[in-house]
């Protein structure tokens, strides 16, 4: 493909000079992953972009330029000057759309056994923590202090996740600070209350996430893990989840695996093995699963923590709530858990996600390692989520996107400092406004057989590579037709068809009534002129149209409905050869058009001024968009 | 022999029978001579489990208490049961001797050679009668069928009393303008009799696709006159055929030094050879069982895993006969080509090859009675040996002779184009997966024998019912359909890089749990499909209601005639 490159502030726009349609490609500075120059070629300079939602992108330059090495030193992240046609209530009005004091009162907090702690009302106890935290009744101001100075980071154990029925509950926090003997009364005192704030139960399990020999080490730095002799009534327990770097590198080959041009079948499947990635999901399920057994099996409440208890510890606990709640299984569930044991509890979006040029070393997947997780239960449980792989798909991009103010920064505090509510949208309303688009169809809301609790497999072959995601943009992978999509446009229209037939009964049931009434008025006149008119009046008579076609009834309403049903039958043809579908792509895509013009009529710079580049640039397209 | 004489014990009680993912059950093991019978021990709603016992491809047992106690102190044993379909199951037999009469009487009798012993030819059900014609289609009939055939084509019967080529049928389609003297002379040159003739012609070029054996060229290039006469008659004047040679090129000329060989671009000049490389016989079945054995154990890890699924190849072979019926395609529909399939024998990847392009071209095969078609047409009568590749599955003990999956093989890939193409076919996996059981172990007569000479010398049409006609029958097939059909027109393309082919867990992981929540996600698909057709379907709730409220306004209207008058 040939055509124009373009850079604006924002975003990098290819304009291809087709024939007929212009193309056009958007894409997001703050998506793009790294640039790569590779030696001139005859053709041209040919740069290589990967962008962090695994599109992959070269372009052959007819000039040289350095005007892409720039391009990733952006410090001004989009979601500032993402301006799109609303007004200012509105944005406000976007950020009130998730609510986590509703979401703890769907759990059933505050009760008596749980309560608000207004301890970190100023972030002063715990800098990465929320404002307001959950701990059990009994505990004191300075007990939770002193809890905070004994683990890393002083996020001292709080809640996550309350299960109603049983009062168990997981909750989470960071290693203590033991070493190799030191001990904490407070922190001690602590576990006690949350063991006791379970009535039902006699002991708590402490899960560390890290692989055992990890936690050791730790203890020669003076944290580490708890001692079951110095805590009562504490069954302590390894889980094995492999640190970011590790999981860093394990993507890092799996993308190289899935970016392999025409591999053979054996190469895939040993790149696929050599990642490692699908191992590190099965730890994640292996320790969700254990924790949601825990909980909703033997009633007995957990404390997850791993070093810091941001990243292991939030996936953990996400992927047991799913497991254990079918409202996380729903579209708005699945928002609210992301808010809350992601954004709220410091998840290190800035860091982890690259956001800004910092640290390589900060960088890692966890959050995809997250979604990743909820897809593999989706493919084992078809019927039992709302959502469907779009949704991820969606929410990934935009983790990665920067698009909206969401997952900005390290943690709550950051993101009050930085006025992220003033400034920027929230992702969510936007994703609810689209919600017909990432609706599973298959969705059975009635869960109640199993108290809603998933139970997946562990078996090897369970765990599937994801390649919507990791091939998201290579289209000749993906299957052709979309079951989704027309299971989808069936529903809609039974749907649609209900609803015809309910108002034209309800029409009919007016009408009858109607009919009655005159009919009881005109009793009468019709009695003396029966003769003259020979028609029976018995309501009977209603139901045999046939009699009256002649007269009265044109063909319209019947000719109506054909039309519906050649319609419909046309549709589904559709599908058959173009996918207007699973382009989750395009709304970024639609949006970041509307916000260019946008741009150019409001404050700022105009996106053309320092943009266009290379006028005449030769170029041979994006071969694997 | 007679087959009642292997049975040593027929009857024992209190037996325990444990399957995956179900309690275990008490009660009653029969053994006749065909099946083995469980029923449970409950009276009201018993409970029964019918096994074929040709089903059956392995027997394990285990007896305890060999030595030490006596008979009477409760000996038993356990014997473990693998089907061909994959299940296994376990029986714990009270006593014994009785365990180990069992046990031999199943070995023997599910290792039956002989045809006519099959329990195909004791079938009777009494919905069924064996008078009807036998089969879906004929040769004949195909060709009558097939308009476009007529010009250019014609039904041979020199093959009528399969001298000329035992594994053919009595009929086949070859061009009009070569005569039947020709054919016996092309079929002398080619392996067991197999010259070329037409698999399918495309519907919309009239291009070509051929099949046959390889040429008898040997190691001293022998040609042969009328099999270059005939190619050439295929391609009739147009400027190029292609010829997929189903063998790596260094494999075809090793094939020479034991008097097989290839076309020679001198000979024939108008033909263009591609080599592709497909295993074939014992690599495959080999693969077969490596994949099953990693299935059966869910206790690997992840990279374990990984690694026995790589190392079984299985999806490398459903790779590459995707990958080359794709070109046969592209040959076929983009290019214009005609197309001569064949590797070494013509009667194992030609098939696949040969079908599965079919089924990406024409529309008509992907009906269930179209595919059914492409199946009898393809495999039964163009001579697949299904009797020696499916004489054992994966989990045999016995030494492998003949046996490979090829036919597993060519579902697997269909249920890979269906994955691809949920839309597409009209048939569901359910029908495959119905097919790769009775390949295996029938009640029908259907994929008997190795070729139609052996069919008709055993009698099979006379004495056995046919599977594709009582598939088709309206209340069987609608368990077959797949409720999303929506046909087109168009060649459906199927991608075949690794990232999107998968393995078939409907086939292989069928007696796991994992296959029970797919189970209710196909039923999930079925009630939306059927809740749309009842509110949609034939629009007459509608059109009723709506003539309903306009008699209603019409009387109205008269009412207030009448209010006036």
């Amino acid at each position: 493909q040939v055509g124009m490159l373009y850079l604006t502030a924002t975003h990098t726009i290819f304009v291809g000079k087709g024939s007929e349609d212009r193309s056009e490609l958007w894409v997001l500075h703050s998506l793009v992953c790294n640039v790569v120059k590779h030696k001139a070629s005859q053709s041209g300079y040919p740069l290589l972009i990967h962008c962090k939602n695994f599109q992959v992108m070269q372009f052959i330059i007819s000039q040289e330029s350095d005007s892409f090495v720039y391009l990733i030193q952006f410090s001004k992240l989009y979601c500032f000057s993402f301006n799109p046609n609303v007004d200012k209530a509105e944005r406000e009005h976007s950020w009130d759309f998730l609510d986590l004091k509703a979401e703890y009162s769907r759990m059933g907090l505050p009760n008596k056994l749980w309560h608000v702690t207004p301890i970190n009302r100023e972030y002063r106890v715990c800098d990465t923590y929320p404002a307001d935290l959950f701990v059990p009744q009994s505990v004191t101001l300075p007990v939770i202090i002193g809890s905070s100075k004994f683990r890393s980071r002083g996020r001292f154990p709080t809640l996550s996740y309350y299960c109603k029925e049983n009062h168990a509950t997981i909750c989470r926090s960071s290693q203590p600070l033991s070493g190799f003997s030191a001990r904490c009364l407070e922190d001690e005192q602590m576990l006690q209350a949350i063991m006791k704030s379970n009535p039902g139960s006699r002991f708590m399990y402490v899960v560390d996430t890290r692989p055992k020999l990890n936690a050791m080490a730790n203890r020669a730095a003076g944290k580490g893990y708890e001692n079951e002799d110095n805590y009562c009534n504490i069954k302590f327990q390894f889980i094995g989840i492999e640190n970011i770097h590790v999981m860093r590198n394990s993507q890092q080959k799996l993308i190289e695996v899935s970016a392999l041009r025409s591999p053979s079948m054996g190469e895939f499947l040993m790149g696929l093995e050599n990642s490692d990635w699908l191992r590190h999901i099965k730890s994640i399920m292996e320790a969700g699963i254990f924790i949601s057994k825990a909980v909703a099996e033997e009633g007995v409440s957990v404390l997850v923590h791993c070093s810091d208890g941001w990243d292991r510890t939030a996936q953990v606990c996400s992927v047991a709530s799913v497991l254990l709640d079918p409202y996380y299984r729903t579209l708005k569930g699945l928002m609210v858990l992301i808010e809350k044991d992601w954004v709220s509890f410091g998840h290190k979006f800035s860091h982890r996600c690259g956001h800004l040029d910092g640290e390589a070393k900060e960088v890692s997947p966890v959050i995809d390692q997250f979604l990743d997780c909820l897809w593999q239960l989706m493919e084992q449980f078809p019927c039992y989520f709302e959502y469907n792989e779009k949704f991820l798909i969606s929410i990934h991009n935009h983790i990665y996107s920067c698009h909206y103010g969401n997952f900005i920064c390290n943690s709550q505090k950051e993101r009050k400092d930085l006025c992220i509510k003033e400034k920027t949208h929230s992702i969510w309303p936007h994703l609810w406004e689209n919600k017909l688009d990432f609706m599973n169809p298959l969705f059975k809301p009635d869960q109640s057989q199993n108290q809603g609790l998933l139970r997946p497999r562990t078996a090897p072959y369970c765990f599937k590579y994801w390649r919507r995601l990791y091939n998201r943009f290579d289209r000749e992978l993906h299957p052709r037709q979309s079951e989704l999509d027309c299971l989808m446009t069936v529903k809609e229209e039974t749907q649609q068809l209900e609803e015809d037939l309910a108002l034209c009964e309800q029409k009919l049931a007016v009408l009858d009534k109607e009919r009655a009434k005159t009919l009881y008025m005109q009793k009468g006149v019709l009695e003396s002129k029966q003769a003259l008119w020979s028609l029976p009046l018995d309501t009977s008579l209603a139901n045999t149209p046939q009699d009256y076609i002649g007269g009265f009834i044109g063909g319209a309403p019947n000719v109506f409905t054909l039309q519906q049903g050649e319609r419909e039958s046309a549709e589904l043809c559709l599908f058959g050869d173009k996918p207007k579908s699973s382009d989750a792509d395009n709304s970024d895509q639609e949006s970041g058009v509307a916000d260019f013009s946008s741009h150019s009529s409001g404050e700022e710079s105009l996106p053309s001024e320092d943009s266009v580049k290379d006028p005449d640039s030769d170029e041979t397209g994006p071969n694997r968009a | 022999m007679e087959l009642s004489e292997h049975i040593k014990t027929a009857n024992v009680e209190d037996v325990t029978l444990r399957r995956p993912f179900h309690p275990a059950l008490r009660g009653t093991l029969c053994v006749t001579s065909h099946h083995l019978l469980f029923s449970d021990r409950k009276d009201e709603a018993s409970w029964q489990l019918l096994i074929l016992l040709k089903n059956i491809d392995a027997i394990e047992k285990s007896v305890e208490n060999l030595f030490g106690y006596p008979r009477a102190v409760g000996s038993s044993g356990t014997i473990t049961i693998k089907c061909k379909d994959l299940l296994v199951l376990q029986l714990e037999i009270p006593g014994m001797e009785e365990c180990l009469n069992i046990a031999s009487s199943i070995e023997a009798l599910s290792s039956l050679e002989s045809v006519t012993e099959m329990y195909p030819f004791f079938y009777r059900p009494s919905h069924l009668t064996l008078n009807g014609p036998w089969g879906l289609s004929s040769t004949e009939q195909y060709y009558k069928q097939t308009e476009r055939l007529w010009d250019r084509w014609r039904v041979s019967t020199v093959n009528s009393d399969y001298s000329v080529c035992p594994s053919y049928p009595s009929a086949v389609i070859v061009p009009r303008e070569v005569d039947d003297d020709k054919l016996i002379h092309s079929a002398r040159f080619r392996q067991g009799g197999r010259f070329p003739v037409l698999s399918y012609c495309h519907h919309r070029n009239g291009m070509v696709i051929m099949r046959s054996s390889q040429p008898l060229t040997g190691a001293n290039k022998k040609r042969c006159k009328e099999d270059e006469l005939l190619l050439q008659a295929v391609i009739d004047g147009s400027e190029l055929g292609y010829i997929i040679d189903l063998r790596s090129a260094q494999q075809a000329q090793q094939a020479r030094m034991t008097g097989g060989g290839f076309e020679s671009k001198s000979f024939y000049s108008h033909w263009k050879r591609i080599h592709r490389h497909h295993e074939r016989g014992k690599v495959v079945q080999e693969s077969l069982i490596k994949l099953v054995e990693a299935c059966s154990d869910p206790s690997h890890s992840v990279d374990r895993w990984l690694s026995k699924l790589e190392n079984s190849k299985w999806l490398s072979h459903v790779h590459s006969a995707l990958s080359t019926a794709g070109l046969v395609v592209e040959c076929v529909e983009r290019d214009g080509h005609s197309v001569l399939v064949h590797g070494s024998e013509g009667t194992d990847n030609t098939l696949l090859v040969s079908s599965l392009a079919q089924l990406i071209l024409d529309p008509a095969s992907r009906t269930v009675t179209g595919f059914l078609c492409l199946l009898e047409r393809e495999w039964i009568q163009a001579g697949h040996p299904f009797q020696q590749r499916c004489a054992h599955s994966a989990y045999s003990h016995a030494r492998l002779k003949q046996e490979c999956p090829i036919f597993l093989l060519l579902l697997d890939c269909v249920w890979q184009v269906w994955r691809q193409f949920p839309l597409a076919l009209e048939f569901s996996e359910a029908l495959l997966l119905r097919l790769a059981q009775e390949v295996y172990a029938s009640n029908y007569g259907t994929f008997l024998c190795n070729s139609e000479q052996e069919r008709c010398a055993a009698g099979v049409k006379e004495n056995t019912h046919c599977l594709f006609q009582s598939l088709l029958r309206p209340d069987i097939e609608e368990q077959y359909l797949n409720p999303l059909y929506e046909p087109t027109d168009l060649a459906i393309w199927p991608s075949v890089h690794p990232q999107s082919l998968q393995l078939w867990t409907g086939l292989f992981l069928r007696w796991t749990e994992y296959a029970q929540n797919m189970e209710e996600a196909r039923e999930e698909v079925w009630s939306i499909v059927k809740e749309h057709h009842e509110q949609a379907g034939p629009d007459r709730t509608n059109n009723t209601l709506s003539t309903h409220c306009d008699t209603l306004t019409s009387f109205e209207n008269l009412m207030d005639e009448l209010t006036i008058l």
